[in-house]
């Protein structure tokens, strides 16, 4: 046992934290301080960056163009991006269709889409829930009928809609979950297909959230033709490849780094904030009622970390990420909850005016303290972290029926 | 004891409730949050004239219904149930309390104007630095001749791009957090000197930055003695703070029944999520959360004359102000993804129940000043 990085792990840290020093977009740094929704351009600026270095499939096999770097290095590029508020890359292609596609895809589908993917030449989106399959996602109504075209080619036609397909309004293609057989049991009548945003028949509409954003959308696809070579893995078998994705979308659920610079960012406003209550005013910090809070939340914090630390170690001694990665889940989006009720709570006041963003000619401040007009949509936004995921009633099912044995 | 409502007050419910429920949707509420001017003064017009709630807290000697702090509780119940954005608890309770607890000419004059509705005030207290602390007062009201000059900045001021007056906090002596010193004004919106920075809130209403540069007034202004304003303002606050309580509850009450029934059509995993145990237990919790609510509210709006009422109407708050926490959350987690869209009311209810969680203090400002009165 050894809490202490070794000198390699310091050398490396020192090198992640000097490259993104020299090379984080001073533009995007500022946008994500005022709390500025980022456009497609923003989203990949930073990704072409690191994709540059050689620093984009962070957990990719070096033979398909990852870095191929241990858990501890991963480990310290989260630590390293969030202590520089670096944001992080989008998971629906590193992390999710990526890692289906290297794992089950054939070798056209990993020449054709892993570089572009790597590169951020395509945007990803997720077809997953659907109005009627959220937390029960096996219940999908989206249908894929085989047919041979005319050209003797054979063809899905995909008819049905998707929901809360995030960022679906930039994406060039769409992974979705199907129904190829509705005759069977439902998990076994699914299959996995790569589609290209621009087919004929695909309709993207916003939903837009309680802070005002629109982060997600509603996809609806009708008589959408897809080459049979763009299902991934066998037909019907593509419950497969969700369940192994839903397990690796988990992995990095915890948030860890990201919560730290976020306790980190409450201490400061609390710093700022002037507490005052009767005939004393000292900053909020200093006021017992909300350090006890930050306090607790710290301890939960680290108790996460070490969690993590003991999963990470446990993957780079050949475990897979298992169910217990429902605890990461359960336990990291708690506390980024936490983080944005407490930030919520110190702005006092300046928690209400809604300020409806920088548009175009529009440079007017914000109502009150730079750090307070993102709190409240923040706040709203992030209920949607309990939820997403597989809802953390779901991440508890699976605990109690995956490692309890219940 | 007894917890029954007079006929009266039954038929006052039961009428603002089903003019609410008819005319007041949800889609005519975003209609006018939506609107330029982000309220609906037909609404005003029809509580005034049609419904007649606006003088409900007011003596008959006023043209008012002869009502007091229960009138207010049960209209803001019936406020929060439908989401009513006008400013009810601006300008009748706020606005109402002080005119009423100082009396004289300016209540002579005022009171009527708020009963037929020609008069909307907004409370301009809160001030940048001072958090929930009403005495923590940067704005000044010099002596000027017969009359007073104020300058200052007040944050927050829910209703005012509506309002005709506002009600105004201001040291007249004393330092920035003492006792002494304060004195209240009603002072015309359209006062020379008085500038706004309007925007919307969170939570579907209007409220602006209000800034006083040498804004001249008359000593008529002055509701109360000079200097001494300041337990008059913790009165009407707290006479607020429950009726706020209220709104609170009705929010609740909504949201818990709206889950429920939501619980009960949506189907997963082939049976409605409501029969699966760890939700129902959930909802079990919101609900007495909700049955909380309903008794504390009641308790500080009857105990807002006796002399302990800071620390009742305090004890309500904090708990109040957990309870909206914990069920808005929940029903927004019940919800799942349309929970946090913006297209259907739960997700409104939730944002609305945020804001009141932390309206004229949060829970920790509540439980704070509940252990300073203390036995």
């Amino acid at each position: 046992m050894d809490l202490n990085f070794s000198p390699e792990d310091i050398a490396f840290r020192d090198e992640v934290r000097t490259f993104i020093a020299d090379n984080y977009p001073a533009g995007l740094k500022a946008k994500s301080e005022e709390g500025e929704e980022l456009s497609k351009a923003d989203f990949l600026s930073w990704h072409k960056t690191l994709a540059a270095k050689g620093w984009a499939g962070i957990a990719w096999p070096v033979e398909y163009g990852g870095t191929g770097w241990t858990s501890v290095q991963r480990y310290i590029f989260a630590e390293e991006s969030a202590r520089a508020d670096a944001m992080r890359l989008l998971p629906f292609g590193l992390n999710m269709v990526g890692p289906v596609i290297y794992t089950f895809g054939t070798p056209e589908q990993k020449a054709k889409f892993l570089p572009r993917i790597l590169s951020g030449d395509d945007w990803w989106c997720q077809g997953y829930s659907e109005p009627g399959a959220g937390s029960d996602l096996a219940n999908l109504r989206t249908k894929a009928e085989r047919f041979t075209g005319d050209d003797g080619k054979e063809y899905y036609r995909v008819n049905g809609q998707k929901t809360w397909t995030t960022l679906a309004q930039h994406a060039d293609w769409i992974f979705c979950l199907v129904r190829t057989d509705p005759t069977v049991k439902p998990q076994e009548g699914i299959s996995f297909l790569l589609i290209d945003m621009k087919t004929p028949g695909i309709t993207v509409r916003p939903i837009i959230t309680l802070g005002g954003e629109h982060e997600v959308n509603e996809v609806w696809l009708e008589d959408v033709i897809v080459p049979v070579e763009n299902r991934v893995f066998h037909e019907n078998k593509g419950w497969t490849c969700a369940k192994f994705l839903l397990a690796h979308e988990r992995t990095g659920i915890a948030g860890v780094a990201a919560s730290k610079r976020g306790v980190e960012r409450i201490k400061t406003i609390a710093r700022t904030e002037i507490d005052s209550f009767g005939d004393d005013a000292q900053p909020l910090l200093a006021n017992p009622f909300f350090k006890r809070k930050v306090a607790e939340l710290e301890i939960d914090l680290t108790a996460l970390e070490f969690t993590e630390l003991r999963t990470l170690a446990g993957e780079s001694s050949g475990k897979g990420p298992g169910p217990e990665s429902s605890l990461l889940k359960i336990k990291g989006t708690e506390i980024q909850q936490r983080i944005t009720e407490l930030a919520l709570e110190a702005v006092g006041h300046y928690g209400a005016p809604y300020f409806r963003g920088f548009g175009e000619g529009d440079n007017e401040h914000p109502i009150g303290p730079d750090y307070a007009h993102r709190a409240a949509p923040t706040y709203f936004n992030m209920r949607k972290t309990s939820i997403y995921g597989g809802s953390n009633e779901i991440q508890r099912n699976i605990i109690a029926k995956m490692v309890l044995g219940l | 004891m007894d917890f029954n409502f007079t006929d009266e007050q039954t038929m006052l419910r039961d009428s603002v409730g089903r003019y609410l429920s008819d005319t007041y949707t949800f889609d005519a509420r975003m209609a006018a949050v939506n609107g330029d001017s982000g309220w609906n003064p037909g609404v005003w017009k029809a509580f005034a004239e049609e419904l007649g709630i606006l003088g409900a807290p007011f003596a008959e000697a006023h043209g008012g219904l002869g009502g007091g702090a229960i009138e207010n509780m049960i209209v803001m119940e019936e406020i929060g149930k439908a989401l009513v954005i006008e400013p009810y608890l601006q300008t009748v309770v706020i606005g109402g309390g002080f005119l009423k607890a100082a009396g004289g000419a300016l209540a002579d004059a005022v009171i009527p104007q708020i009963i037929d509705g020609s008069a909307v005030i907004a409370f301009a207290y809160a001030e940048p630095q001072g958090r929930y602390n009403l005495a923590d007062l940067r704005t000044t009201a010099k002596r000027d001749g017969a009359g007073y000059v104020l300058n200052g900045h007040k944050a927050v001021v829910y209703a005012a791009p509506w309002a005709t007056h506002f009600i105004v906090t201001a040291r007249t002596g004393g330092s920035v957090r003492e006792r002494s010193g304060v004195s209240v004004f009603l002072i015309p919106a359209n006062a020379t000197g008085i500038t706004r920075r309007d925007y919307p809130t969170v939570d579907g209403a209007r409220a602006s930055e209000v800034y006083f540069e040498n804004v001249a007034v008359g000593a008529d202004t002055l509701i109360g003695v000079e200097g001494e304003g300041l337990p008059l303002v913790e009165q009407v606050v707290d006479e607020a703070t429950a009726a706020l309580c209220a709104e609170g509850t009705g929010v609740v009450r909504k949201l818990h029944e709206g889950t429920l029934d939501y619980s009960r059509q949506r189907k997963q995993f082939g049976k409605a999520i409501g029969e699966f145990q760890v939700l129902q237990h959930r909802m079990v919790d919101m609900f007495m959360e909700v049955e909380q609510a309903v008794s504390m509210t009641l308790m500080a709006t009857l105990r807002l004359d006796e002399p302990d009422r800071a620390r009742h109407v305090s004890s309500a708050k904090n708990k109040i102000s957990r309870g909206a926490r914990f069920v808005g959350q929940n029903a927004v987690q019940i919800h799942g993804g349309i929970g946090i869209s913006n297209e259907l009311a739960i997700g409104h209810y939730f944002k609305r129940a945020s804001m009141i969680e932390s309206q004229f203090g949060d829970a920790d400002y509540h439980l704070r000043r509940y252990e300073s009165l203390m036995d």
